[in-house]
């Protein structure tokens, strides 16, 4: 949420409040908003427009969502805006500052740094001494860059002046080689592998972006996303969130942050997808905005990654939960049966409309998230020790609110000393990350071969119009 | 005022139709005490004359990975609304070996309502979310031994919110959805040789 003043401030907007309609009235330029508390809808020169909440007031303040600015308030002062939540930026007007997530993958004699560039933007690729620079044409950049494993080969990965990405190179650089793939969506991808000076590649540190004359080794797994473009991977917990504690200190925040880094860099390196991480940080993250998070960047899947903990310094093993409906009443039920009433629309006619609260979207992904879940929980068994209760479902505050197909993952138990020492080991994190990667693949998968039957895996969702 | 007059009419009906309900489990109770008590823990059987009713208690099992229902002599309330914290008070003691308590030691019972429509209201003092080991399986294991506990008792009791220090709460540990009164649910209940 947004504190309405602080909008105010930043756009010099005038905000009355209307006491007696119970209304305000946001005034921008000669358009105004109209928003009323308890309705998740603002009216933009009296075109009405949804919102995913509605303005809620803390003392003398008022709070709007954040998608107010893209949704409301770009139409009402005729400039784009734009909104990057993971990094907490409001793009005014048209500037250009693409979005670079970068990922790398150590393949032995090279290393790969993949950019995803949204959107697509030109650019340059030169070596200048022992850096290799990528420069953009663009303002700035909006850049999430990875950490490194091989600094005898790139020392560090950065963003250098103007925009632009750099890469220290390490005392063993051989050459490097470049290429371009299109991306989702209007988005690029810029694949840079760094190859060693011991390898049979071309001559040593001489010619930049030198053509792929030797074969290259295994490319990205960069077979059709079957539906699955952008994931959401939540690190449970989190700044004054501690979650369960080991016996040896060890906090099941910190465990799930480090594996929820290492998934985002595997999901991205193998099947080529967005991930957005709910904190790359210790931040305390409430559990409505890690759904709402998902929710609002259109995420095709939610993997919620936990460490478990009991009075029972014996218990061990992963679990698997998907949200069960029971605890939510008819009316999520319902939903999840696919039942529909039919509404007046604005501009005349009806359609079918899921009735619904927002904060239980998650009712209609019941069946997907059941196959997720089936899929990880096969998938860890590969390769964890799996609790007696594998697969389960309960009321998760976390899932209910989550507009796609969505799980949480208890790696293990923290509470047990063994599995605490797995917890925080490179092994067992690179396990949980290998079986969760095999699992969405194979969701995936079973998402792009038809089904025998059943209801349309995609249905539409509420609260579209601007793309994040 | 007649519509005042009408709800008080409901609930003292309420409170008669409960007691009386207690009533029969006591004297079942009485009349089975000369045979052994079925599961009942060494040392808490009471002799005489202090009334008490058995009720079914839910703790941790021994392996950590259920609840365990076990038959419990609870001191005997004149209404519902006290049998109710007598069972929750009960159910916040400790448990009995081998078993452990699934809610957190020290955590007291504030104060507990009831309302016409059978929704229980157990406030628990903050102990239950400081004092928890924060595990997602330990959180169900709380939340139901209490929920499970008074539904299973008292029919009048449909379901059951957890409050902690008089307000509302999100979840106790991070991962169950308490903003909801919650019905009965057994699944987390392993059922055990020999108990029913």
């Amino acid at each position: 949420m947004f504190a309405l003043d602080d909008l105010a401030k930043l756009f010099e907007l005038t905000v009355r409040e209307d006491s007696l309609a119970g209304g305000l009235t946001v005034t921008a330029r000669t358009q105004s908003i109209v928003l009323t508390p308890g309705q998740s809808l603002a009216s933009v020169g009296g075109r009405l427009i949804s919102l995913p909440a509605p303005p809620t007031r803390d003392g003398r303040s008022w709070f709007v969502p954040v998608d107010f600015v893209p949704r409301a308030l770009a139409p009402a002062l005729g400039t784009p805006l734009e909104l990057r939540k993971p990094s907490r930026l409001i793009l005014v007007g048209g500037v250009r500052v693409p979005r670079v997530a970068g990922s790398v993958e150590n393949l032995g004699a090279l290393v790969r740094l993949t950019l995803d560039v949204a959107p697509q933007t030109p650019h340059a690729i030169a070596q200048d001494g022992n850096r290799i620079i990528v420069k953009f044409e663009a303002e700035t950049l909006d850049a999430t860059l990875p950490a490194l494993s091989a600094p005898d080969l790139i020392q560090n990965i950065r963003v250098g002046d103007g925009a632009s990405v750099v890469l220290d190179l390490g005392p063993r650089f051989g050459s490097f080689r470049t290429s371009d793939l299109p991306g989702d969506r209007g988005s690029g991808r810029i694949v840079i592998d760094v190859i060693t000076q011991t390898t049979a590649a071309p001559p040593a540190g001489t010619s930049p972006a030198a053509p792929p004359s030797t074969s290259p080794p295994p490319l990205l797994d960069l077979a059709p996303s079957g539906g699955i473009r952008t994931i959401v991977v939540d690190a449970g917990h989190g700044g004054m969130e501690d979650g369960a504690h080991g016996p040896g200190g060890t906090l099941e925040k910190t465990v799930t942050l480090s594996v929820a880094q290492r998934l985002k860099s595997a999901l991205e390196a193998r099947l080529g997808v967005r991930v957005i991480l709910t904190r790359d940080g210790d931040a305390t993250v409430d559990l409505d905005e890690r759904a709402a998070l998902a929710n609002n960047n259109k995420a095709d899947l939610f993997v919620s990654l936990h460490a478990n903990a009991s009075v029972r310094a014996s218990a061990a093993g992963a679990e698997v939960f998907y949200l069960s409906l029971e605890e939510y009443g008819d009316q999520a039920q319902r939903v999840a049966k696919g039942e529909t009433e039919a509404l007046p629309v604005f501009g005349g006619g009806t359609r079918d409309i899921e009735v619904i609260l927002w904060e239980m979207a998650q009712a209609r992904y019941i069946e997907e998230s059941a196959a997720l879940a089936k899929e990880v929980e096969a998938g860890l068994r590969e390769r964890v020790l799996m609790s007696p209760r594998a697969i389960q479902q309960a009321p998760f505050r976390v899932l209910v609110g989550a507009n796609m197909p969505a799980v949480l993952v208890e790696m293990g138990f923290i509470t047990n000393a063994e599995q605490e020492r797995q917890l925080v080991s490179e092994p067992f994190q690179s396990s949980i990350v290998q079986s969760l990667v095999d699992s969405i693949i194979r969701y995936r998968d079973k998402l792009a071969s038809p089904r025998p039957a059943g209801p349309a895996a995609a249905p539409a969702r509420p609260g579209g119009g601007v793309r994040p | 005022m007649s519509r005042r007059m009408l709800v008080i009419g409901a609930v003292a009906t309420l409170a008669i139709a409960g007691g009386w309900w207690l009533a029969a489990r006591v004297s079942s109770r009485r009349t089975s005490a000369g045979q052994a008590p079925p599961t009942t823990p060494a040392g808490t059987t009471v002799a005489g004359d202090a009334r008490k009713i058995t009720a079914t208690l839910y703790f941790v099992s021994e392996d950590g990975m259920a609840l365990v229902g076990v038959q419990r002599e609870v001191p005997f309330g004149e209404t519902v609304l006290e049998q109710a914290r007598q069972i929750v008070t009960a159910q916040l003691a400790v448990a009995p070996g081998p078993l452990v308590s699934a809610i957190p030691s020290e955590t007291t019972l504030r104060a507990l309502y009831l309302t016409e429509r059978g929704d229980a209201f157990v406030d628990l003092s903050a102990d239950a979310r400081t004092r928890h080991t924060g595990g997602a399986l330990d959180e169900l294991f709380t939340v139901y031994a209490i929920v499970n506990a008074l539904t299973t008792n008292l029919p009048a009791v449909k379901r059951v919110q957890i409050l902690i220090e008089g307000k509302e709460v999100d979840t106790l540990a991070g991962h169950v959805d308490l903003r909801h009164p919650l019905q009965k649910n057994l699944k987390w209940v392993k059922t055990e040789k020999g108990d029913t």
